[in-house]
């Protein structure tokens, strides 16, 4: 990624000098905050404010009356406080925090972990909300991406831009796969979403670049309520990059977030995620609640591919899944979650398998240190009339030290005879001879901890694009930083 | 009326039978049982542990709760239901009810005889007030059901050093005498210090009247001592089990506990092991082989608590017509029980496209120095190998047969018993429909 943005810097420094600031949707929202609370008057109000057309204000008071019923989950293999949902302010648009006016500001361990990402300065000026140039303003940025992608006639905007724009697909595809009602966070976000991506691919259009909502300021601070809906029409391929490798210590407590995936026939859409919010303090104190629903449909011969790489966030409770409706289709689900300290997440995928041909890899890799808990939990459902789906799914623990676990609840269900399903799981602890070996030839142990963790995750790391997979890389030796005693 | 209703009425009955007559401590144990029954009542398809087992099918029966009359059956007529070819300890039971006629106990050198008898008898008194209701889990609906109406069943109490010279068959047969009927066997059994047990164990129903067993089983092996636990599940299409069995293992015991399963409208099988001691191993084994409607369910629990112990868990199922099976297996390791070797296996073939398998291995470590593996597969016959047979002239059935025999053959290499294992490979014979012309 460092390599990719100075280019793109150097590159793009003199026409952005002249460009006009067209994307300011930033700016005009700075001052809005609602009072805490939640009843309908908020969601129409939050509807209002974003100047949604009628339908939308419908769509979410339906999804706030689902949620009204609903209680909250406790399922999942963790324990937290649970958020007061009406001593929340449900409208708090992207925080705008003091500019800082030198590096020398930041705080110094935030500026450590840049180092040994290997991010610019200038890079980490901007993420630590130093005051920079508009050019490294990555609104900017994404605005002269804008135009190339224009050209080809891929729609990438703020979901609030598109429900203006592009009512027509917003109004067919929102909630098609994550209906409002579908569970307790996928309502409330719903009902209260402030902001997020969307993005359509034209027929037979290959994505020229990686799409990613790292270039968009506005979307560093889209907060808690995070939509996005993503369209590849026939035979069109897109590769879309979220989250962010270098540390964003947001504050705030809950993220709900929905992202929907919509393939149709012959297109792929590749999704790769880097989480690293704040984890909360060595302690266990602090920390995000992230709560996601992720959920992908595949049309005949359509591909989807989740890869995510979790090290951040005190909860996780997510499941990126893929609904293979299509023939042929294929899901794909690789992952990487580190946890440490205080720790939890329950994390996994489910492969409702519906069309024929249909098939599905997972490779779940976690990696527990400190008072941490790791859960993988999936589900692979073969249906009647799936004939010939095929599973292939592998789900590997690391342990390290006494006080953490790890735990694997894969739900396997087949009702098609010409299924084939292999689900493996292992649970161990990093060898003594590996690590002596290491030792042996002069590779100190916390080094050799990392060589060997990285091998563990190669699988699922080869998945990423590959500016990421660097600096996910050093991400997970950062997480795991003071784990080995 | 509902069962549960039936239930909670007529408990007030059972404690003035002639039932009512034991101890304080049964006493307390069958009150509290019964309320948290009465507070729970049976398990819906909402709690996690039955989400893929509705007992709905099965609980709006007219049960008749307490079927008295000993019904004299001859012994010819049951026979085949034995393992007849060898000498053993039989402890049988019919509606329920002992059946001295047919049984064979001792009181030498160890007790293999009644649960109602050693609870009337001062003399057990201390083993069973140590024992009795200790590791049976008293949150669960239907184990608290069965300890509230505790009465009858097998008690086994093997002192030390003692390797019994035959195996102990224990039989229940139900003939529900023109009326569907609920049995409620209670079972405690002990192994002493180095003492070696077999156990075969059987439910049968004789007559086309539904029957429902909630049977609960305690089995407490002390240090080195190797139990070795048979059950055979090959009932009527009328018939229903909910198998709750619960072990204690001690220092170096070794337990194995296999489960064959090839019949009955609905079959549960609730096994939980707890380990106390170390070198401790426990081996689970199953078939599964069943068609038409039937549904068998294994929920496994292997609860590792203290270091340098081992489970190993090899569970094969086979699946026609429209039966349903679920696997629910658990690995639990505690932050203490360091050096843990758990491995849990679960293979399933579906032959017909109704047949459906719901798998939830599952792993829970909380110790870092552990090997933990699971692995579960679902598929179909090579269609290689079935074609390789075929072309040396095997008919397709007897080929399909040779496979899924050979598909299930690791796990009754375990049977220690011959009589038992020509038993068990006829019954899957017949069960896959052929007759193979030799003894597999």
């Amino acid at each position: 990624m460092t390599t990719k943005t100075k280019y793109t810097e150097e590159h793009l420094k003199k026409e952005l000098e002249t460009q006009e600031y067209e994307y300011g949707f930033y700016t005009d929202i700075k001052s809005d905050k609602f009072a805490v609370g939640l009843n309908e008057a908020v969601v129409r109000a939050i509807s209002k404010k974003k100047e949604e057309p009628e339908w939308m204000t419908d769509w979410r008071l339906q999804a706030f009356r689902a949620w009204q019923k609903m209680e909250e989950p406790n399922w999942a293999n963790v324990h937290y406080e649970k958020p007061k949902f009406q001593e929340i302010s449900y409208f708090s648009a992207p925080k705008k925090n003091a500019k800082l006016n030198s590096l020398d500001e930041v705080d110094p361990e935030l500026l450590k972990t840049f180092e040994k990402l290997g991010i610019s300065i200038d890079e980490q000026k901007r993420l630590s909300n130093v005051a920079v140039d508009i050019v490294m303003d990555s609104v900017s940025v994404a605005t002269t991406f804008k135009k190339t992608l224009n050209e080809r006639g891929i729609i990438f905007c703020p979901i609030s831009e598109a429900i203006k724009n592009h009512p027509e697909l917003v109004r067919k595809y929102i909630g098609s796969i994550v209906p409002q009602s579908d569970n307790f966070y996928a309502a409330l976000n719903s009902a209260v979403f402030s902001d997020g991506s969307f993005c359509y691919i034209p027929k037979g259009v290959k994505c020229p670049m990686e799409l990613s909502t790292y270039f968009r300021i506005n979307e560093s601070g889209t907060g808690q309520f995070e939509r996005t809906l993503l369209i590849a029409d026939e035979g069109s391929y897109v590769s879309y990059l979220e989250g962010c490798t270098a540390p964003k210590r947001d504050e705030n407590q809950l993220h709900a977030a929905v992202v929907e995936l919509i393939i149709l026939k012959d297109a792929e859409i590749k999704y790769s995620t880097v989480q690293n919010w704040f984890p909360g303090g060595k302690d266990g104190k602090g920390g995000v609640y992230n709560f996601v629903t992720k959920r992908a449909l595949c049309e005949t011969n359509a591909k989807v591919s989740w890869t995510q790489v979790e090290t951040g966030s005190a909860v996780t409770w997510k499941y990126p899944s893929c609904v293979l409706k299509g023939d042929n289709s294929v899901g794909e689900f690789y992952s990487i979650a580190v946890t440490n300290n205080y720790q939890q997440a329950d994390t996994g995928t489910k492969m409702i398998h519906i069309g024929k041909n249909t098939k599905s890899t997972i490779i779940s890799k976690g990696i527990s240190a400190g008072n941490s808990q790791n859960s993988y939990r999936g589900l692979v459902r073969i249906n009647e009339r799936a004939e010939n789906a095929r599973n292939f799914s592998q789900c590997d623990s690391l342990l390290m030290g006494n006080e953490c676990g790890a735990h694997t609840f894969p739900y396997i269900e087949a009702k098609n005879k010409s299924a084939q399903v292999e689900h493996e799981a292992t649970t161990s602890k990093i060898g003594e001879e590996q690590l002596f070996y290491c030792n042996q030839r002069g590779i100190n142990t916390e080094k050799a901890i990392a060589l060997i963790v990285n091998g563990f995750s190669k699988e699922v790391l080869n998945k990423l694009p590959m500016e990421f997979a660097v600096e996910a890389q050093k991400l997970l030796e950062i997480s795991l930083e003071g784990s080995v005693g | 009326m509902e069962l549960k209703e039936k239930l909670i009425s007529s408990f007030l009955a059972f404690e003035n039978t002639e039932a009512g007559e034991v101890d304080s401590k049964i006493l307390d144990e069958r009150n509290q049982a019964f309320l948290q029954f009465e507070k729970l009542g049976f398990p819906t398809k909402k709690e996690e542990d039955w989400k893929y087992t509705s007992l709905k099918p099965i609980l709006n029966k007219d049960y008749n709760l307490f079927p008295e009359t000993e019904n004299n059956i001859e012994f010819k007529e049951v026979k085949r239901f034995f393992i007849h070819e060898i000498d053993s300890y039989k402890i049988v039971f019919v509606d329920g009810v002992y059946s001295s006629f047919l049984s064979e106990t001792t009181h030498e050198g160890c007790d293999i005889c009644l649960f109602s008898a050693a609870i009337k008898k001062p003399k057990y008194k201390m083993v069973i007030d140590h024992y009795f209701n200790t590791i049976a889990e008293k949150e669960e609906n239907l184990t608290a059901l069965n300890t509230a109406f505790t009465k009858e069943g097998v008690y086994i109490n093997i002192p030390k050093n003692t390797v019994l010279p035959k195996p102990i068959q224990v039989m229940h047969f139900s003939t529900g005498n023109n009326n569907d009927v609920l049995l409620q066997p209670r079972n405690l059994i002990v192994v002493g210090e180095n003492s070696h047990v077999q156990i075969i164990e059987r439910h049968q129903s004789l007559s086309q009247n539904a029957t429902l067993t909630n049977v609960v089983t305690e089995i407490f092996a002390l240090k080195r001592a190797i139990v070795d636990y048979y059950k055979i599940q090959n009932d009527l299409q009328t018939a229903s089990l909910i198998d709750n069995t619960y072990i204690l293992q001690k220092q170096n015991s070794i337990v194995t506990l296999n489960t064959y399963s090839f019949g009955g409208q609905l079959t549960r099988n609730n096994l939980k092991f707890y380990h106390n001691g170390t070198q401790i191993s426990s081996h689970l084994n199953g078939i599964t082989i069943i068609g038409d409607k039937q549904h068998v369910d294994h929920n496994t629990l292997v609860n590792h608590l203290t270091p340098h112990c081992e489970s190993r868990q090899n569970y094969k199922g086979i699946y026609a017509d429209k039966a349903t099976g679920v696997f629910n297996g658990k690995v639990l390791v505690h932050k203490e029980a360091q050096k843990t070797n758990a491995f849990q296996q679960n293979n399933n073939i579906l032959l017909h496209d109704g047949a459906t398998i719901n798998a939830k291995p599952q792993l829970k470590i909380y110790a870092n120095d552990v090997k933990c593996s699971h692995g579960c597969t679902i598929g179909q016959l090579d269609e290689d190998a079935l074609f390789y047979l075929r072309s040396r002239g095997i008919p397709k059935q007897e080929a399909t047969a040779l496979l899924l025999y050979a598909f299930s053959n690791d796990v009754l290499t375990c049977i220690k018993i011959p009589a038992l294992k020509n038993r068990i490979t006829k019954l899957i014979a017949l069960k896959l429909g052929v007759n193979l012309g030799f003894d597999l």
